[in-house]
């Protein structure tokens, strides 16, 4: 009954709190194998549309398949379908009193076919403190942790929700090879992040999502025009920064060298960030 | 990645809750503050209360014997019911409850792992207790095996209610941190109107009437049965034990909380 490519599908997702639309029909397709990330500021409605996803909250209205299934399910099918996806929440302080090993392996006995717990702990680079106790961790081993117990089952999919917040920039880089590893693996993966640097570097696609709206659904390159967007040329001339919008830099570079006859003080070329074009786009629907 | 097959492998909901149960008991046994909480505040308590009032309360019975009896159910209802309606929204409030919940575990077998824990605690709670009372406080090991029976069922069925009612009464506090100082009242509040405290037909009517609602009090009343004399039992409310009626009233409790447990149990805050 699964669609092969077609991981998530959500049609006219609706969900309101009270008086409040949190989620105001969403459409969204996530194929099989790739990195999604859903960009949003908070209050969005990205939050509870995972939240859908992950069958943690019902929706007001909408038809919603992960892996085929509609989260909305309970019983024995429910655990069949949780057997099929992971999950790294936000937040976690919990079992502290266990070691990291303790923890792999138990939860490796919840699912059907969970991966052997020392080569997960491997993976995430946590093979020294297999013995540690969990409360003992720093906040990016214990992330780590958090996505061993999110990959153990060997989910078809995974969610992994702002996976490093708070996390050192070399911590970070460290774990977004790992994410790379586990889509190498063939798993889907639904990213939620608020660092604009770490979906470019991670995501297949992007969606841009506000006010319970999706504003677009892209590649990290081509969003919001970015890839036409205008080049932005700097230099310094008479004293003054002078600044010019150019539809082709490399000629207006070739023309400002020959204007200069060598070297042109100060240059600089440069595009529109992700965050540029982000901020642009949130700001846009703000009026 | 495609998974060729999806078929039901899991293991069962029992084996899964015995897991629980063992990872349950682990953590439980490193948290030191919990430990020294449910086992040693006990018979702290115990210490002090024995030695202060051991005058005899009745022919052959002093305060001291009466209130092991007492403590003895309290046990009971502190590593069923305060043990689990502190433990759980601690449990909510940091997420762990939420991440159980993204796994095909049974929600049965987080409750069969509790119950276990439960049962483990009160067992120690009990075992050292009785050591102390029979040790210090003049408290005879009953020879009759009817005394045994009753004891045997009034462990298993009163900390059977007070997990389901711990866990009912878990959706009641709003923060974790707050959980403790919710309960606690509750439990040494009904350990005063229950006779364990004070001797319960000294207690003013009223209060004996509300007390009577209760599990605790016919818990106490019960635990007396098995502990003390059975010339003892002139000195009760009704001039008897009133065995068959402790049962009844502890069995509803046990429907009452399971009932309650079902309908208002929640994985996360909101």
């Amino acid at each position: 009954m699964t669609r092969v490519n077609q991981v998530i599908d959500i049609k006219g997702l609706r969900k309101n709190y009270g008086p409040l639309a949190a989620v105001s029909g969403i459409d969204l397709h996530v194929s099989s194998g790739e990195i999604f990330a859903l960009l949003g500021p908070n209050g969005a409605g990205k939050s509870t549309t995972v939240e859908i996803l992950e069958g943690f909250r019902t929706r007001d209205s909408g038809d919603v398949k992960v892996l085929g299934v509609d989260p909305a399910i309970g019983g024995l099918a429910a655990r069949q379908w949780r057997n099929r996806i992971g999950i790294v929440l936000q937040t976690s302080n919990d079992a502290g009193d266990l070691t990291v090993a303790e923890s792999v392996k138990h939860f490796s006995h919840y699912y059907s076919e969970p991966r052997d717990p020392d080569e997960v702990i491997a993976a995430v680079g946590l093979t020294d403190k297999a013995d540690a106790l969990v409360r003992t961790l720093s906040g990016g081993q214990r992330r780590r942790l958090d996505v061993a117990l999110g990959i153990i089952g060997n989910p078809e999919l995974l969610f992994l929700d702002e996976p490093t917040t708070g996390f050192d920039p070399k911590a970070r880089r460290d774990f977004w090879s790992l994410i790379r590893k586990l889509k190498s693996e063939g798993r889907t993966i639904l990213l939620t992040t608020h660092y604009l640097d770490e979906a470019e570097a991670l995501a297949d696609r992007v969606a841009v999502i506000n006010k319970g709206q999706i504003i677009e659904v892209s590649t990290p390159a081509e969003l919001g025009g970015r890839a036409t967007s205008l080049a932005q040329v700097s230099w310094r001339e008479n004293g003054v920064t002078r600044i010019e919008k150019a539809p082709h830099p490399t000629a207006f570079v070739a023309e400002l060298a020959a204007r200069f006859g060598g070297e042109v003080p100060e240059l600089i070329v440069k595009r529109a960030t992700l965050e540029d074009i982000y901020l642009e786009m949130i700001g846009e629907t703000d009026e | 990645m495609n998974r060729s097959t999806t078929k039901d492998r899991t293991p069962s909901t029992l084996k899964l809750g015995l897991l629980r149960g063992n990872i349950e008991i682990r953590q439980f046994m490193r948290q030191r503050e919990s430990v020294v909480f449910t086992i040693a505040f006990p018979l702290i308590l115990l210490a002090i209360f024995g030695s202060v009032f051991s005058q005899d309360i009745a022919p052959g019975v002093n305060f001291s014997q009466y209130f092991v009896a007492g403590m003895i159910a309290s046990g009971l209802v502190n590593s069923g019911f305060q043990n689990l309606a502190i433990m759980i929204p601690i449990e909510r409030e940091f997420g762990s409850l939420k991440r159980l919940r993204g796994t095909p575990m049974a929600a049965t077998s987080y409750f069969i792992g509790k119950s276990i824990l439960v049962f483990v605690t009160m067992l120690i709670q009990v075992l050292l207790l009785l050591i102390a009372g029979v040790a210090f406080f003049g408290v005879d090991i009953p020879t009759d095996p009817y005394k045994w029976f009753t004891f045997t069922w009034l462990i298993i069925l009163g900390s059977a209610a007070a997990t389901t009612l711990g866990i009912a009464f878990s959706a009641v506090p709003k923060s974790g941190r707050g959980a403790s100082a919710v309960v606690s009242p509750i439990v040494i509040v009904l350990q005063f109107i229950s006779g364990v405290f004070f001797i319960f037909t000294q207690l003013p009517g009223w209060m004996q009437q509300v007390g009577a609602i209760f599990p605790l009090k016919w818990m106490t009343q019960a635990m007396r049965s098995v502990f003390l004399p059975d010339s003892f039992a002139s000195q009760e409310v009704a001039g008897q034990w009133e065995i068959g009626k402790s049962f009844t009233i502890i069995l509803i409790w046990l429907v009452i909380g399971l009932l309650f447990s079902l309908r208002t149990f929640r994985w996360s805050d909101r």
